[in-house]
């Protein structure tokens, strides 16, 4: 990397983080104008409805591009072969506890994760300790966290972290327990501890092209979840405009008890992503529905899915799938009880 | 010749390594045969964790990424074959092992 082009990419950086938080400042500002100008008040619910949607998109993509290219940098630093070696030959509990927040900052795609938790295996890590991983990787992710933060404040994007670790450290517990090793496909468990946590893949990086890595991480996860942020917030808007207040009260509320399971049963199968799902989920909670219900709605549909079950199915036989998928998922309805009871 | 593998399971990304990798072999006339392997097991065979991830003569160059053109040119250049992806993207890499 010669002089020039450091150069250039720090000036480049410097340039676009003054121009984001520029801009992040003037969107209310901005769509108070707008809506105005065409004539609307934000009283009529066209208007309101107008309004979330013109200040919510930009605000959500602005907030989702700086996280993501931060976590693209991060991504240079902790690869999965450095967690790898982390976690092997931890005992259960810290090991747990390791795996969930290392799930949080080591760069993960389901399509990978086959190989990642054979990897695992494979250099001594215990098979509750993967799943800890497992389990918090997909569902602590950084759009996930980028929306929440965005649409609930940072208390509500904290406690969604805090959640997702316990019942990515609890459920890996309890599946470490259950000594469910003879549920691995066979020529997995042959696999198991049969290399050291040694690492064939160089990772040596050095500054300029850290960078390049956080600006590939927001094309690819940018450039992937912007059309679902604008249909999620699309219907979140129309909820806020049009559905009366407390319509979820009956449904969603604190006092019916059985909405969180339903809540849980509804998210495990449907398939979306955080960038979807949240919009949605907040203009819910803003028409009465409870915290705890929404939240584990909201887990369920983002840490379990079919397509990442297929997957899995590879390597594990049916009985540790619906194992893992069971403890989970009453991992996740366990925290929306809690929530429901607590707040 | 040089015998260079694109480990994958068929993501997006990884088409995206082979094409950059293609290219710049094209673009520079190396003598090279490129092969994809999708076959997990033979992926795990290779120690990498996750794909895609980059092969060049038995020697495992990147994983979980795709690299700029300029970063595989040095990946695919015979000084620095094998034994690190130092001086990233650019660089002649004289300054590596």
């Amino acid at each position: 990397m010669n002089m020039n082009q450091s150069v250039r990419w720090w000036g480049g950086f410097l340039l676009a983080a003054l121009l984001w938080v520029f801009v992040y400042g003037r969107l209310e500002g901005f769509a108070e104008v707008l809506v105005s100008s065409v004539g609307l008040s934000r009283a009529l619910p066209f208007g309101e409805a107008l309004y979330f949607f013109i200040y919510e998109v930009p605000k959500v993509l602005l907030l989702l591009t700086a996280v993501v290219f931060v976590m693209g940098v991060v991504h240079t630093f902790v690869s999965p072969e450095r967690t790898r070696a982390m976690l092997s030959g931890r005992k259960r509990g810290a090991g747990n506890m390791l795996a969930a927040a290392l799930g949080i900052v080591t760069p993960f795609c389901s399509c990978s994760a086959v190989p990642l938790f054979i990897g695992f295996l494979q250099a001594g890590v215990p098979l509750g300790v993967t799943f800890s991983f497992l389990i918090s990787a997909p569902m602590v992710n950084e759009v996930a966290l980028a929306l929440l933060f965005g649409m609930f404040g940072w208390k509500v994007a904290l406690l969604y972290m805090f959640m997702g670790l316990a019942v990515a450290v609890l459920s890996g517990m309890v599946i470490g327990r259950m000594n469910m090793e003879r549920h691995l496909e066979e020529w997995v468990q042959k696999l198991q501890g049969s290399a050291g946590p040694g690492s064939a893949v160089p990772l040596a990086m050095v500054w300029p092209g850290r960078m390049r890595e956080g600006l590939v991480h927001v094309k690819e996860i940018v450039g992937r979840v912007w059309v679902f942020i604008v249909l999620g917030v699309g219907l979140g808007a129309g909820i806020h405009g049009y559905v009366p207040e407390n319509f979820m009260a009956s449904l969603m509320g604190r006092e019916v008890w059985w909405s969180v399971p339903a809540a849980v049963l509804i998210g495990v199968p449907m398939y979306s992503n955080a960038a979807g799902i949240i919009p949605v989920v907040q203009a819910l909670l803003g028409k009465g529905a409870a915290l705890g219900t929404v939240m584990a709605f909201m887990m369920s549909v983002i840490a379990l899915s079919a397509p990442e079950m297929i997957i899995l199915r590879k390597v594990l036989r049916p009985r540790l799938i619906a194992v893992f998928a069971g403890v989970v998922a009453s991992g996740i309805m366990l925290v929306g009880f809690v929530f429901n009871l607590v707040l | 010749m040089l015998r260079v593998k694109i480990l994958g399971t068929g993501c997006a990304k990884c088409g995206q390594l082979a094409d950059t990798v293609r290219a710049v072999i094209a673009a520079d006339g190396i003598a090279a045969e490129v092969e994809k392997v999708q076959d997990m097991q033979e992926i795990i065979s290779y120690n990498v964790l996750s794909t895609p991830a980059l092969v060049v003569d038995g020697a495992v160059c990147c994983a979980g990424r795709v690299p700029s053109a300029e970063e595989i040119r040095s990946m695919l250049a015979p000084r620095t074959r094998g034994c690190c992806c130092k001086g990233s993207s650019g660089a002649s890499g004289s300054s590596c092992c």
